[in-house]
């Protein structure tokens, strides 16, 4: 369909050269992140899951859904997208958005932000912002699958699937498939 | 053809692409979403300055322009025309450059001049020019919100989302508009909008209503009215525009009621699915029955919160779009 043709422009840029997750490390680092919740939440039951539009989606998905093994009780989960809170709007290429639905009130809950890559941190300052339109979260917390460093904000992660030390001419992919590092075919 | 509105003024659907329409038709969708939070607002345009400048009046438009840039967190600057300094005679470009020299990101603006738009965008090509209505000639956010009310009833009915069905749903729908054509720019913009995603559009009026020259217009026009409503999936039922004179282009209010009025005993001619659509304000009893305009298949008033989610898109991706990003 011509609309969503260019939702994954950024993505067809990438040139992938390395695998360095399979998607079976993903799902392994999945669980483990997990695990890592459950022994530092207390209160599980406040625990609101999301996963930043649109990179965090599918993560946060499985995140949730390990929490709700190990834990075998239901997780409360949504998504959050934060194109509409951006600072950086005009100094990068327009990003696609999808909505955000977040289900029940974020008031005294804690939230767990779910993201694919942490790279500058504004799209977590985006979505901290995004959250204060949905309540006050008791605290949130910060999972990711690929720290790869460069951050131009005060900004640090919970959880940590993987420490990637990256140069800023690189790229990360990371999905629940595999992790790759590349380039981008028009830098 | 233009590809995308991003970084662009919107003067016209004319040479609108689909996937440019469909572009603002998705991210309206996204604006459906903020709008339902208990804090309808997000900072996309903070600090940004948008004009409304109505030189015609408006109730709905006006409103809902201005609900869309304030909930896009946008500082707006509103004139009202009726007590400025237009009335002791100031021209549009003087009008305009005042404006502009308090720092302005983008203009709203409804005249009763076709083209004054367009007119506009020359004396002022630093800020995005966003058409509200122009004479006969358009009305692009009607026509967006339009094509945008009938994707999101018709997606409704298949369990979908607007956004996930694309034009698909356009596909070979069947479009009927009816009434005023000749003086109306909603006529214009929504034939625009709806044979570009794709659907087949007829029109029905009385000679007189009828533009003077169909050359270039994607339409036919029906010659048995009672007849179409029997092949229509939506109808557009237009506001008889008694501003414009309309009045003298009919023998008499009541015979256009009875020829191309949606009367109540016509519209049980209208298969159960199909969509009855009014850009308001409507004329109760003249071009549409008290009853029709409240049966359930009757949307008008979700046009008019469409609105504002519509407004939301155009004014976001004209004003932090740049046309570069869009090849």
């Amino acid at each position: 369909m011509d609309a969503h043709a260019s939702s994954s422009r950024a993505r067809d840029s990438f040139v992938p050269r390395t695998l360095l997750l399979s998607g079976e490390d993903v799902h392994r680092a999945v669980r483990r992140m997990a695990h890592e919740v459950v022994e530092r939440v207390r209160d599980i039951d406040s625990l609101v899951v999301l996963g930043l539009q649109t990179g965090g989606v599918d993560f946060g998905e499985s995140l949730a859904d390990a929490l709700a093994e190990i834990t075998t009780s239901g997780v409360a989960r949504g998504t959050l997208d934060v194109s509409f809170y951006r600072d950086d709007v005009a100094q990068r290429p327009f990003i696609n958005s999808a909505a955000s639905s977040v289900p029940v009130d974020l008031s005294d809950r804690l939230v767990l932000l779910v993201d694919d890559v942490l790279f500058t941190g504004r799209t977590i300052r985006s979505a901290l912002n995004a959250l204060g339109d949905f309540g006050r979260p008791r605290a949130v917390q910060l999972a990711v699958m690929v720290d790869r460093g460069h951050r131009e904000l005060p900004i640090r992660p919970d959880y940590v699937g993987k420490n990637l030390p990256t140069s800023l001419s690189e790229e990360i992919v990371a999905t629940v498939e595999g992790v790759w590092i590349g380039t981008r075919s028009d830098s | 053809m233009i590809t995308s509105i991003r970084g662009r003024n919107l003067l016209t659907l004319d040479g609108l692409t689909p996937a440019a329409i469909l572009e603002i038709l998705d991210t309206a969708e996204l604006f459906v979403e903020v709008n339902q939070r208990t804090i309808k607002k997000v900072p996309a345009l903070k600090g940004r300055v948008v004009a409304s400048l109505f030189f015609e009046e408006s109730t709905r438009t006006r409103l809902s322009f201005e609900t869309a840039a304030k909930r896009l967190s946008a500082d707006v600057l509103s004139l009202a025309v009726a007590s400025s300094s237009v009335k002791k005679g100031e021209s549009l470009r003087d009008t305009i450059a005042t404006i502009d020299a308090l720092g302005i990101d983008a203009v709203v603006m409804r005249h009763q001049s076709s083209g004054a738009a367009h007119q506009l965008s020359g004396y002022v090509p630093h800020v995005r020019v966003i058409n509200a209505g122009d004479g006969l000639h358009q009305h692009p956010t009607q026509g967006l919100l339009d094509a945008f009310t009938v994707r999101q009833v018709l997606a409704e009915r298949v369990h979908a989302k607007g956004s996930e069905t694309g034009r698909e749903l356009f596909t070979g729908l069947h479009v009927l508009i009816v009434g005023d054509i000749r003086h109306s720019r909603v006529a214009r913009s929504d034939i625009a909008a709806y044979s570009a995603l794709g659907a087949e559009v007829r029109i029905a009026a009385p000679g007189t209503l009828l533009p003077a020259s169909l050359d270039d217009w994607p339409v036919s026009v029906v010659e048995d009215f009672d007849e179409a409503l029997e092949w229509a999936d939506v109808v557009g039922v237009l506001r008889l525009q008694r501003e414009r004179g309309t009045g003298s282009f009919v023998p008499s209010l009541s015979e256009f009621t009875e020829t191309y009025g949606l009367t109540t005993e016509r519209a049980r001619r209208l298969r159960r699915s199909a969509i009855i659509m009014h850009p308001g304000p409507m004329n109760r009893g003249v071009e549409i029955d008290s009853g029709v305009a409240d049966l359930p298949s009757a949307v008008i008033e979700r046009q008019v919160s469409n609105g504002v989610p519509i407004r939301m898109a155009t004014l976001y991706l004209s004003v932090t779009g740049s046309p570069e990003e869009t090849r």
